[in-house]
Formats: C-alpha cells, sequence, structure tokens
C-alpha cells in the first residue's frame, strides 16, 4: 500500500464538517464514488469519509492483531502436529492482515504510533468477540467456523469499497480467511464424530460461540447512525442486518450437516422469506462488551502492552544498527 | 524510554521470473535487509514471489491527482497511435 509521507502536526487540518468543505470538490467526489471510482490516497475527500475510514480501518487492524491472542493461547495445546502447523500459519495470517490494514490506515494520514498509542490506551476499539475467552480446543474450531465465517461476510463486500488501499488490503484478506474458516469447520466436524465428550465440547463451544458471532455485524440497522453515510459513500456495501441474516443462513445448514444445534428456539426456516428467522440478540450483552466489560477484556489489552513493551528494546537495538551502517557506509 | 520510529518503505514482489516486479504494499523497518525480511514474512507467505525489492517511501516521487488532465489528456484524442485507426483493404491478411 504506497502512501506519501505523513503530514507533520502543522499541516494536520482540523475537523471540518461536511456543511463547510467545497460544495463544488465534494459533488465531485460524490459523483466518482457513485459511478464506482476508487478514491485513491493523494485525492481530494471530505474530511469526515478520511476520518471514517480511519476509524474503520484501524480498528480493523486491531481486531486482526488482538485476535491472534485467544488463538496464541492454544498453539502449545493444540491436539497434534498437523492442528499446531495450521494454527501457526492462521495466527501468522492475522498479523499479517492487521499490518496489510495498518498500512491502508497509514496512507490516510495517521502514523502507526498513533493507532497503536489509541489501542493500548482503550481509545480505539476493536472487535468485541476478542473479549470472550477461548476455554476448549472447540473453541478453536468455533472460532474458525463462525468467528472467520462472520469475518468473511463483512469482508467479501470491502473488496469494492471505495478507498482503494483498503479495498486491495481486503483482496489479500478475503484469499487468505477461506482457509481459516474451513479449517475451523473441519475441527468441530472432527469431535461431532468423535467420542460423546468430544460431541459435547463442540456443542458446547457452539453454545457459546454463536451470539457473540452474531453481534460481530454490529447494532441493528435502526440503531447504527453511521450505516447511511458509510453506504452512500460505498465505504460499507451492505447494511450490519442483511450481513448478519446471509450468515444464518449460511451457517445453521452447516451446523445440522454435522450434528450441531443452534442454540436459538426461536430459529425458524421462513418459506416467504427464503431466509431464517431467529430471536433477539442480546444488545445491553454487547454494548456491555463494547464498553470494555467483556470477560477477558483486561487481560487482551494488558497482554497486548506487555509485547509492545517487552519488544522496545528490539525496535531500539534495530535501529541503531541501521544508523551505525548507515554511517559505517558514508565514511567508506 | 524514548521510542523509535521505523521509516516506511514500498515493496514489490516478482510473481516469477520473466514478469516485472510489482507493487504489493508497504512495510515499516530499521533498515532495508530487514525490510526485505519483513516483506518476504507479510507479503509472500503463499509463494507470491520470487524477488523482492523494497525502496524507501520517502524516496518515491508521484504524479499530483491535480495534473491528471495535464498530463494524460492530451493522449486521448491521438487515436492515430493505436492501428484501430488504419484501414486497409478487406481481405488483406494482417502482419
Amino acid at each position: 500500500m504506497y502512501t506519501t509521507e505523513l503530514k507533520d502536526k502543522s499541516q494536520k487540518s482540523t475537523p471540518v464538517s461536511l456543511a463547510d468543505e467545497d460544495p463544488q470538490k465534494l459533488a465531485a467526489f460524490e459523483a466518482r464514488v457513485a459511478a464506482d471510482d476508487f478514491i485513491e490516497p493523494k485525492d481530494w475527500m471530505p474530511e469526515a469519509y478520511r476520518n471514517t475510514l480511519i476509524r474503520q480501518i484501524s480498528q480493523h487492524a486491531h481486531s486482526e492483531i488482538v485476535g491472534m491472542l485467544p488463538e496464541g493461547n492454544w498453539i502449545t495445546r493444540a491436539p497434534n502436529l498437523r492442528r499446531k502447523t495450521i494454527l501457526l500459519a492462521k495466527v501468522q495470517d492475522e498479523g499479517g492482515h492487521g499490518l496489510y490494514l495498518y498500512a491502508a490506515a497509514e496512507t490516510l494520514g495517521i502514523s502507526r504510533e498513533e493507532m497503536i498509542e489509541a489501542l493500548h490506551t482503550g481509545k480505539a476499539k476493536y472487535s468485541t468477540i476478542f473479549n470472550y475467552p477461548t476455554l476448549t480446543w472447540a473453541d478453536i474450531g468455533a472460532i474458525g467456523w463462525l468467528v472467520d465465517g462472520a469475518a468473511i461476510m463483512n469482508q467479501v463486500p470491502l473488496q469494492r469499497t471505495s478507498y482503494g488501499p483498503y479495498a486491495r488490503a481486503m483482496v489479500r484478506i478475503c484469499k487468505e480467511e477461506s482457509f481459516h474458516q474451513r479449517q475451523g469447520y473441519e475441527i468441530m466436524s472432527v469431535l461431532t464424530a468423535g467420542t460423546g465428550d468430544q460431541k459435547r465440547m463442540a456443542q458446547d463451544a457452539l453454545d457459546r460461540w454463536w451470539w457473540p458471532s452474531l453481534m460481530m455485524f454490529g447494532p441493528p440497522n435502526d440503531k447504527s447512525p453511521n450505516t447511511a453515510q458509510s453506504v452512500r459513500w460505498r465505504i460499507k456495501r451492505e447494511t450490519n442486518d442483511e450481513l448478519r441474516q446471509k450468515f444464518v443462513d449460511v451457517t445453521v445448514p452447516q451446523g445440522e450437516a454435522i450434528g450441531l444445534r443452534v442454540p436459538d428456539p426461536s430459529l425458524r426456516w421462513n418459506e416467504e422469506r427464503g431466509s431464517y428467522d431467529f430471536g433477539v440478540i442480546d444488545w445491553e450483552e454487547f454494548y456491555a462488551v463494547v464498553r470494555g466489560e467483556g470477560p477477558v477484556a483486561k487481560e487482551r489489552t494488558q497482554a497486548r502492552v506487555k509485547a509492545w513493551k517487552d519488544g522496545a528494546w528490539v525496535r531500539e537495538a534495530a535501529a541503531a544498527h541501521a544508523s551505525k551502517r548507515t554511517m559505517r557506509m558514508a565514511a567508506e | 524510554m524514548t521510542d523509535v520510529r521505523w521509516p516506511l518503505w514500498e515493496v514489490f514482489v516478482r510473481a516469477k521470473n520473466g514478469l516485472a516486479h510489482k507493487h504489493v504494499g508497504s512495510v515499516h523497518a530499521a533498515d532495508g535487509r530487514m525490510a526485505i525480511e519483513a516483506a518476504r514474512d507479510v507479503y509472500t507467505r503463499r509463494m507470491e514471489g520470487v524477488s523482492l525489492w523494497v525502496v524507501p517511501s520517502s524516496a518515491i516521487v508521484a504524479s499530483d491527482p491535480k495534473e491528471t488532465t495535464d498530463l494524460f489528456e492530451p493522449a486521448a484524442d491521438k487515436v492515430y497511435r493505436h492501428p484501430t485507426f488504419y484501414t486497409i483493404p478487406e481481405g488483406v491478411k494482417n502482419i
């Protein structure tokens, strides 16, 4: 993701409301977006577009990075070598996805350090899903199947999002993500074909991860104030509720195929709509997790901050080595 | 402790010999060697390439979108630069 040098502080513009934008430039921008043209880093864009993207892309990046933690816990405890190598590759992919996205956000004029700082101080949010604990091996299956499945639903339309660097990052991510979902579903199907205990373990993981996975799509349309503007600017291509419904329709039969039951007594096939009707989501729980009250929210942030602090000497040593080499080469 | 900032590098990958290096993204790294190693981990985990270039982002000079018209539009009215501009008699074979 090509980026020009960051603006320095003096150049940084203060937030501009949409009403204060140059109406001619704004109209030209909106016409381009409406015609499905991509916006590139050096193009003119309204400040609100820039800020929405910075928020959305950096949150997305943080989610990839924090998402490594619940799975990283299980690398040493994976049941066999095949599963261990798969999980290692998956966690490494998540790190890569975080980096593609940070780089895309940097093209908008925010620095990597500012984003990391915002994550560590709790100013920036990440997906609520990672504030739930991974209690058993089946949770690794459920995360791949449901959490990565939900992520794919969200990400596929983002490959055509209007901001070029974000769209390009999403193309790479989507290419890599489908193996994540499949390996998770395979873990679940192996467990459900196993002993009674293994089958119960798989069902228990589904019971705990189902509702948090549905919450990953965000609040319902009428409670999502930014959706209309984001759809208009083609940052988002589909609403939260549309994506959630798609996910339910695809996932329920996958569960049934391996003998798992979705923990929702209201779930019913609606012949007329050609879709599943499903129960009411506990949005109080969602907002509590967003506020940072998730079961393992504190541990996640602490783990991130610790990793950053523990790595400080490496960053310093590499920089010192680089400047020493530069000086030596200049002297020669 | 002052935290150090690593500069940004643009990454180019040659998918296979015979093809040109193509821009794929960027990484932060202290120096060129480290940028190569980071680029290898970030952009070639699935055999995407056989060769890498890394270039300091600050070394790239880019055209300004405001000049797009000046730079590229003059080409639009020079259709005679394309072979389809010319008519040749029916039945004559193309080279």
